[in-house]
């Protein structure tokens, strides 16, 4: 429905010269739902999040204007600090599921392989799970009295940590998780990208003498980059923005908390336990600014090391 | 965007459940009002009482929402603020303060409360006004495993037990090569360090409720009591364990000895058919200071906002009448009955468990729980304090004081 609007609008849009005013009434006509939408769900609650940074708020709504106190706050709260350290960690190492996606893309791209169809079903599934199910099913297999992989460690004579509860380990459990659900989503976006090379490069090398290796690494590779840079861009923002699987997998009691409260996790608990929504909103903009800073900055690198054909 | 699409969900439900509650009056007359609870364990007795209050009044329905505890106060706090909370809801004295301030609450006149226990009354009175109608009290008691103590030749857990038998028990009830421990120590405030802290001859807050305890010698000590028994004597297991797995869930696998848990539940353990009878209740051990135990009641609050007041109030009252309360306790749910001479019901229903000796002995030794206006904020910075010292990164005096000087700044500024 709305894909044939936006389609209509952008054919409107599209052509050129002046045209009688009926025209372009159309035209706003028939993309003011899409309009809407956006501005009731998405530029108003921005519009009043930053309005929020800025003042103290009641527990059962009202607002007092506080100027730059919450942002001031911000820069000397430890958790804040933690929760940064966290979520940067979370997200390099969430980054590195990325080759693991280009592999698994290629493999899946061998002509001829048997049960295709299968292994990229099975690669896709985490990605139409739904992230509740997800979580607890982890929670329940890094369990470390009752869980499948400490029995399964137990069964070779090691004495499995509590994964998901020990400071230690807790963020990189959930990376693993975070990896694990991104990786389908990434690999499909991959094979698109492998598909798109055409053969004929790959002739033109094997008539040069290149290798199996020496293509992957000499054509593959650059010529995927354009795809590994959307993957990148978007895996990160996805992860700086990680929420669910912290809520659903570390207790709130737990001794890993502090070592896996996610940016967006303190922003839950500051906003929604706590009851200082003012200060949650000032939590949501430096998030907001953090992600559009590396944004940029990924785009500004993307100059050096991706190849447009 | 994730977090977005799990709260939207919870809003979601919010607005679904808000929705019907305040469209009420249909063409015949008829009215309904919202009903919201925490505890599906109390769904049975709940549904008697609806019943028997329709009886009495059949121009009005009443409509019950279950929402767990987990998303029970984000919930009522986001209807709350949109004006639209149900008309009758469950209130602890936690909570009470902070909505009653905040106008949520509409205030109960002229209700006799007098078959109710002190302690619980003054929890929900704020500013000389009452804010809730008492319904039932909630205790911690010392849950043990007979089977175990059986084996290891301990005799069971007695009123007179003091902190020392406990330790003595829990240390020749441990076995670390079979993962058997003596005790479960969960970080748990009500059942766990709020009673042991007093105890010890500490307090979580003063009685003017402006300064923390938490740096007093004998609260240090309350405190001490668990970190020790995990860290130091090994007769628990490590905080990870417990957060891991739900210690109820735990202390029904028959590796742990002892657990300190609600009277509640009673009726969850009754339902486990492979272990529910081999486990019995006794009632706190005393400390070295004195005996306590943290009592803790609900009530039923009335919505400000109500559309309907005046049945809504009719309902609350209702609710802790002799007739609902006698349901409540004798339907063996979750809860039992805090109205005096509506409790036998519930104990008969559990005749494994010795509750009615655990009760008799423990009650006059109850202390009110400890709250300020806006508790759940230091409670959170005790929980995350705590967290350390429970997982042995932080000595527990050390963490303590600093709770102390946190919850001073935010009760400063109540």
């Amino acid at each position: 429905m709305l894909l044939t609007e936006e389609r209509a609008a952008a054919k409107a849009a599209a052509r050129p010269g002046r045209r009688p005013r009926r025209d372009w009434l159309w035209g706003y006509g028939l993309i003011a739902p899409m309009a809407l939408g956006l501005a009731v769900f998405y530029l108003w609650p921005i519009v009043q999040t930053l309005y929020l940074s800025f003042t103290e708020s009641g527990v059962f709504g009202g607002q007092t204007w506080v100027g730059l106190d919450n942002f001031a706050a911000l820069f000397g709260d430890e958790e804040m600090l933690g929760a940064l350290r966290n979520t940067l960690l979370y997200s390099v190492l969430v980054l590195i599921g990325v080759p693991l996606a280009i592999v698994i893309a290629a493999l899946l791209n061998v002509p001829g392989l048997r049960g295709l169809g299968f292994f990229r079903t099975l690669y896709f599934l985490p990605v139409v799970t739904m992230p509740a199910a997800v979580g607890l099913t982890w929670r329940y297999l890094y369990n470390g009295d009752f869980g499948l992989i400490n029995y399964l460690l137990g069964e070779i004579g090691i004495d499995g940590p509590y994964w998901a509860s020990d400071p230690e380990f807790a963020i990189y459990a959930i990376a693993v998780v975070g990896i694990w659900s991104s990786l389908g989503y990434n690999a499909v976006l991959f094979l698109a990208g492998l598909q798109g090379i055409p053969k004929h490069y790959y002739e033109a090398a094997a008539i040069d003498g290149a290798g199996r290796t020496r293509q992957f690494f000499r054509i593959t590779l650059p010529l995927l980059t354009p795809t590994t840079f959307f993957v990148m861009v978007i895996t990160l923002i996805n992860a700086l923005q990680v929420f669910d699987l912290v809520y659903l997998m570390i207790d709130t009691k737990s001794p890993a908390m502090a070592g896996s409260r996610t940016i967006v996790y303190l922003f839950y608990e500051q906003g929604f336990v706590q009851n200082n929504r003012g200060y949650a909103a000032a939590i949501a903009v430096v998030l907001l600014v953090l992600i559009l800073a590396l944004t940029a900055l990924q785009f500004r690198l993307q100059r050096r090391w991706v190849h447009y054909e | 965007m994730r977090l977005r699409m799990t709260l939207a969900a919870a809003l979601a439900v919010t607005l679904a459940g808000c929705g019907s509650g305040t469209d009420t009056t249909t063409k015949s007359g008829k009215i309904t009002i919202s009903y919201a609870i925490w505890e599906k364990n109390d769904q049975a007795s709940t549904q008697k009482i609806i019943g028997a209050f329709q009886k009495q009044h059949p121009d009005v329905t009443v409509k019950l929402e279950i929402t767990p505890w987990d998303q029970y106060w984000i919930k009522l706090q986001t209807a709350a603020t949109g004006g639209a909370a149900p008309d009758v809801f469950w209130m602890n004295s936690l909570n009470v303060r902070l909505y009653a301030k905040g106008g949520v609450l509409a205030p109960i006149e002229n209700a006799d409360v007098s078959a109710f226990p002190q302690a619980i009354v003054d929890g929900y009175r704020y500013n000389g006004k009452l804010y809730g109608m008492p319904r039932d009290v909630g205790l911690p008691v010392l849950w043990y495993d007979k089977e175990l103590f059986d084996k290891a030749g301990v005799t069971y857990p007695t009123a007179d037990w003091t902190w020392d038998d406990l330790r003595a028990a829990a240390k020749k009830l441990t076995d670390p090569a079979k993962k058997q421990y003596g005790l479960l120590a969960p970080m748990w405030d009500q059942g766990g360090f709020y009673p042991t802290i007093v105890q010890a001859g500490g307090h979580v807050i003063s009685a003017d409720g402006k300064r923390s305890g938490f740096d007093e010698p004998g609260s240090i000590r309350g405190l001490e009591f668990w970190t020790d028994m995990i860290n130091k004597d090994k007769v628990a297991p490590p905080a990870q364990a417990t957060t891991d797995t739900d210690p109820v869930q735990l202390f029904m696998t028959g590796k742990y000895g002892m657990y300190y848990g609600g009277s509640w539940l009673a009726t969850a353990f009754k339902a486990n058919t492979e272990r529910g009878d081999k486990v019995d209740v006794a009632p706190l051990p005393k400390g070295p200071a004195q005996e306590a135990v943290i009592l803790l009641g609900l009530a039923n609050a009335v919505s400000a906002k109500s559309e309907h007041p005046v049945e809504s109030a009719q309902f609350a009252t209702f609710l802790s009448s002799e007739e609902a309360e006698k349901i409540l306790s004798d339907t063996g749910g979750a809860s039992v009955s805090s109205r005096a001479g509506t409790q036998d019901g519930w104990f008969d229903a559990f005749p494994n468990y010795h509750l009615k000796e655990a009760f008799d002995a423990s009650i006059p030794h109850g202390v009110p729980y400890p709250v300020s206006l806006n508790t759940a904020k230091w409670q959170d910075v005790q929980n995350k304090l705590l967290a350390e010292a429970w997982a042995g990164k932080r000595p527990t005096a050390d963490a303590a004081r600093e709770i102390a000087a946190q919850m001073n700044e935010i009760l400063a500024k109540e």
